[in-house]
C-alpha cells in the first residue's frame, strides 16, 4: 500500500465505519453592532491600530492626495503596477521590482481589501491596489490607505468580506516579536513602520494629519 | 481499555517526542536550576495577565470554544474526506500533496524535494511539526543547512539548546542570557550588543535580512488548512513567516493531518481563538494564507507534506483522541504549575506542559513516555483556558490507568510515576508548596530507613487509601529535597 491508501484506511479504522458527527454550535457572535464605515468603526480601527504601534492618519477622500503626499514627503515610494492609490513620482512594480530593489525603496504604498476594527487588522488580497505579496512585505515602511466602506467590526465579517482562493495577508500593527520575556517588541522583519491612511466623510477624521518621524 | 494493536506510534530513534531520561530525573534537575524558576516564572506571570485581558474582551468567548471544540471534534470524525479534499483542492491551484506515514518518510521526502532544487541552504518557519520529526538534523546529514528564522527559534538554535516552549522556544533565556549568546555565536554582531529587547530584536533582523532576500527554499508548518479551499495558514509575528512563505521560488509545508479543518468559515472562529490564546493580542501581526500557487506572487512550486507520525494511533482512542484538537496556543503551559517550575525541557518532548502531557504519550504509545501522565496535579486550570476545551486532566488520568495497564503485572504505577504524582501535587499552589516545604523535614524523619510507611496529612489520604509499594527513597527524597524554598514567588 503507499502512503496515502495507508494513512486513509489507518484512520478509518481509527475513526470506526460510523462516526458520531455532532452539528457545530455557532452561536457565537457574526456581525457587529456597527454597520460597515460606521464613524465609530474608523475611530476604533484608528484606536486599535494605534494601540499596536501604528501610526494612523485620518483625512476625506478630497484630502487623500494632499495628505499621502504629506506622509511621504522625501521618500522614494514603490506602488502596485496599475494602483489608482499612487504619489507624484512612485516607482511601479512593473517590471516587477528585485527584491534588493524593493529593500532600496522608503516605503510601499497601497490599499487593501477590507479592515477590522475589533482587532485593528488590515487584510490584503493582492488587488489592483495591493500589488503581489513581497511588495508589501520587503520596503521597511507601508503605508496603507483604508476607506470607510471597506472597515467593519468583527473577524467573522473580514474573513466573510474576503476570497480565500486569493493570497491573502492580515496585518495588524507593524512586525512585532513576543519572543524575549512575552514581551511585546515592535519590529523585526516585515514594514518596521505600518502607517494606516484612514478615509472617511468629513466630521469623522479629526484633525490628526502631521508628519511622521523617520 | 483498549489497546490499539497495528496503528503504529511514531518510530524511535527519529525526531524529538522521548527524552533521554523520565521527567521526574530530569524535572529534578530543572527545579534546581534557579535562573530557569525565575525567568519561567517572570515570563508566564506576563503572559497570563495579557491573556486574561485579551479574553476578557471578547463577550462570546464560550461560544467560540464551544464553536472551537465542536469544528474540530467534526473534523476528526471524517479526517480521510477532508484530507481528500484538501489534497485535490491544492492539487487543483498547482501544488503538490505528498503523504508521509511518519517522520522517516516525511524527512526523507523533504529532503528530496530540497535536493531536487539544487538548494544547500533553506530557510525556515517555526513549525513544530518540523521539530517533532527532527527535520533539520535529517537535512544536515544530506548536507542541506536549515535556518530557523523565527528570533525564540534562532535563540536555541544558535545557542546549541533545545525549544522548551510552543510558541515561545527560548522562554527559559532571559534577555541577558539572550545578548550573550548573540555575542558568542551570531556571526557580525555588534560587539557592543546591549540586552534591550529592541536592540536584540534589530540584531536578528540584520542577521536574518540577506537570507531572505536570497533564499530559494522555504519550508513551514501549517495553522490550519481548508479543506474546501485548499487554504494553508500560518499565523504568525515577526514577518520571518511572510519572507518565507513569499520571497522563496519554492515552498515545502510540513503539516499534521489533524490541522485541516473543513471550511473557510471556520478560521472566523480559530482566527479569534489562538491570538488572544497564545500571545495575549487581539490579533497577531501577520496571518498569510495562500491555496496552491498564484501566478507571479509568491513561491511557484508549493509541496504539502501531510504527516501522520503517531497521529492516527491517537485519533484511535476515543477517550484520548481530542489532543488533536490542540490548535498549539500554549496557553495551558502559561497556566500550570508543574510547567512554570520544572520549564519544558523537562518534557523531553517538543510538546511540554499538559498538551505534550497528553499528546507525547499517545504519539510513541504510552511505554515510551510513561511518567509524562503524571507530571500533573490535576488543577484543571488547563481545561479552563484551552480555547478548544481539551479536557486534558480526564485525558491525562485516562492515560495513567493505561500506564497501570500497560504494567498489569504489578497493578501498580512505577514508583517514579508515584513520586512524581506527589511532587505534581505539591507543586500545584503556593499554599501547598509552603506546606510542603514544612513537610519536607517530617519526611526525611518518616523515611529514614528507605521506608516511608505513612505520609503526614494531606497526603496520608492517599496511603491510607493504597498499599503504597515502597518507592526508591532515593528518588522520593531527591523530590523533596529539590524544591524548599526556592519556589516561592
Ligand atoms: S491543549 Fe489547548 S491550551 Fe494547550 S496548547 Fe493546545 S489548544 Fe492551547
Amino acid at each position: 500500500m503507499n502512503a496515502r491508501d495507508e494513512i486513509l484506511s489507518r484512520i478509518r479504522t481509527a475513526t470506526g465505519p460510523s462516526p458520531v458527527i455532532r452539528p457545530v454550535p455557532r452561536d457565537y457572535a457574526v456581525a457587529g453592532a456597527h454597520a460597515p464605515g460606521a464613524p465609530e468603526l474608523l475611530d476604533l480601527l484608528a484606536e486599535r491600530l494605534r494601540d499596536y504601534r501604528a501610526t494612523v492618519h485620518r483625512c476625506t477622500p478630497g484630502d487623500l492626495d494632499a495628505t499621502l503626499a504629506e506622509v511621504t514627503r522625501g521618500w522614494r515610494v514603490a506602488v502596485p503596477d496599475s494602483s489608482a492609490i499612487t504619489v507624484p513620482g512612485a516607482v511601479a512594480d512593473r517590471p516587477a521590482l528585485s527584491h534588493a530593489d524593493l529593500d532600496g525603496v522608503d516605503a510601499v504604498l497601497t490599499g487593501c481589501a477590507a479592515a477590522c476594527a475589533d482587532t485593528g487588522t488590515i487584510a490584503l488580497d493582492g488587488g489592483a491596489d495591493q500589488g503581489r505579496r513581497a511588495l508589501t512585505l520587503v520596503p521597511d515602511r507601508h503605508v496603507c490607505v483604508i476607506h470607510a466602506d471597506q472597515v467593519v467590526q468583527t473577524v467573522p465579517e473580514l474573513l466573510r468580506r474576503l476570497d480565500p482562493r486569493r493570497p491573502l495577508t492580515f496585518i495588524s500593527g507593524p512586525s512585532a516579536t513576543s519572543d524575549i520575556e512575552l514581551d511585546r517588541v515592535e519590529g523585526v522583519h516585515g514594514p518596521r513602520t505600518l502607517i494606516a491612511v484612514v478615509v472617511g466623510p468629513a466630521g469623522t477624521t479629526g484633525n490628526n494629519v502631521h508628519r511622521e518621524q523617520g | 481499555m483498549t489497546t490499539f494493536l497495528g496503528m503504529p506510534h511514531a518510530p524511535r530513534g527519529v525526531g524529538q517526542l522521548r527524552g533521554d531520561e523520565p521527567f521526574p530525573a530530569a524535572a529534578d534537575k530543572a527545579l534546581a536550576d534557579r535562573q530557569l524558576r525565575r525567568n519561567l516564572g517572570h515570563a508566564t506571570a506576563t503572559i497570563r495577565d495579557k491573556r486574561a485581558r485579551a479574553v476578557a474582551e471578547v463577550a462570546d468567548w464560550e461560544q467560540l470554544r464551544l464553536a472551537g471544540e465542536a469544528i474540530k471534534a467534526a473534523t476528526m470524525a471524517r479526517l480521510g474526506e477532508h484530507l481528500i479534499e484538501l489534497e485535490a483542492a491544492v492539487t487543483a491551484r498547482g501544488g503538490h500533496v505528498h503523504w508521509a506515514r511518519d517522520a522517516v518518510e516525511a524527512n526523507r521526502i523533504v529532503t528530496d524535494l530540497v535536493r531536487a532544487t539544487g538548494a544547500t541552504e533553506v530557510v525556515k518557519v517555526k513549525s513544530m511539526a518540523t521539530q517533532e520529526i527532527g527535520l533539520n538534523e535529517a537535512l544536515e546529514s544530506a548536507g542541506i543547512t536549515a535556518v530557523e528564522t523565527d528570533l525564540a527559534e534562532l535563540i536555541v538554535q544558535l545557542g546549541h539548546d533545545k525549544p522548551s516552549h510552543i510558541l515561545v522556544p527560548a522562554i527559559h533565556r532571559n534577555r541577558t542570557e539572550i545578548r550573550d549568546i548573540f555575542l558568542r555565536h551570531m556571526p557580525g554582531v555588534d560587539p557592543d550588543l546591549t540586552d534591550d529587547p529592541r536592540r536584540l530584536a534589530m540584531a536578528a533582523r540584520a542577521h536574518l535580512r540577506a537570507k531572505f532576500l536570497t533564499a530559494r527554499v522555504a519550508i513551514s508548518g501549517a495553522n490550519f488548512a481548508v479543506a474546501e479551499t485548499g487554504t494553508v495558514t500560518v499565523v504568525e509575528s515577526e514577518g520571518n513567516g511572510r519572507m518565507c512563505l513569499t520571497l522563496p521560488d519554492t515552498l515545502i509545508t510540513v503539516m499534521g493531518i489533524e490541522k485541516v479543518v473543513p471550511a473557510w468559515t471556520d478560521l472566523e472562529v480559530f482566527l479569534q481563538l489562538l491570538p488572544r490564546s497564545s500571545t495575549g493580542e487581539r490579533m497577531n501581526p501577520y496571518t498569510s494564507t495562500w491555496t496552491g500557487v498564484t501566478p507571479g506572487d509568491g513561491p511557484q512550486e508549493f509541496h504539502l507534506v501531510l504527516l501522520d507520525n503517531g497521529r492516527t494511533a491517537v485519533l484511535a482512542d476515543e477517550a484520548g483522541r481530542s489532543a488533536l484538537h490542540c490548535i498549539r496556543c500554549s496557553a495551558c503551559l502559561n497556566v500550570c504549575p508543574v510547567y512554570e517550575r520544572t520549564g519544558g525541557h523537562a518534557y523531553g518532548s517538543v510538546y511540554p506542559g499538559p498538551i505534550g502531557a497528553i499528546l507525547s504519550p499517545q504519539l510513541t504509545g504510552i511505554e515510551d513516555n510513561a511518567s509524562l501522565p503524571y507530571a500533573s496535579s490535576l488543577c484543571g486550570a488547563c481545561y479552563d483556558v484551552c480555547p478548544v476545551r481539551i479536557d486534558i486532566p480526564s485525558i491525562l488520568v485516562h492515560l495513567r490507568g493505561e500506564h497501570v495497564d500497560a504494567r498489569a503485572q504489578r497493578a501498580l504505577p512505577s514508583p517514579e510515576a508515584l513520586a512524581m504524582a506527589a511532587a505534581a501535587w505539591t507543586m500545584a499552589g503556593p499554599r501547598r508548596f509552603r506546606l510542603g516545604e514544612r513537610l519536607l523535614r517530617l519526611g526525611r524523619l518518616l523515611a529514614r530507613g528507605g521506608r516511608i510507611r505513612r505520609l503526614p496529612p494531606p497526603l496520608s489520604a492517599w496511603t491510607a487509601a493504597r498499599d503504597l509499594p515502597e518507592p526508591p527513597a532515593q528518588t522520593f527524597r531527591q523530590w523533596w529535597r529539590t524544591r524548599p524554598g526556592d519556589g516561592r514567588r
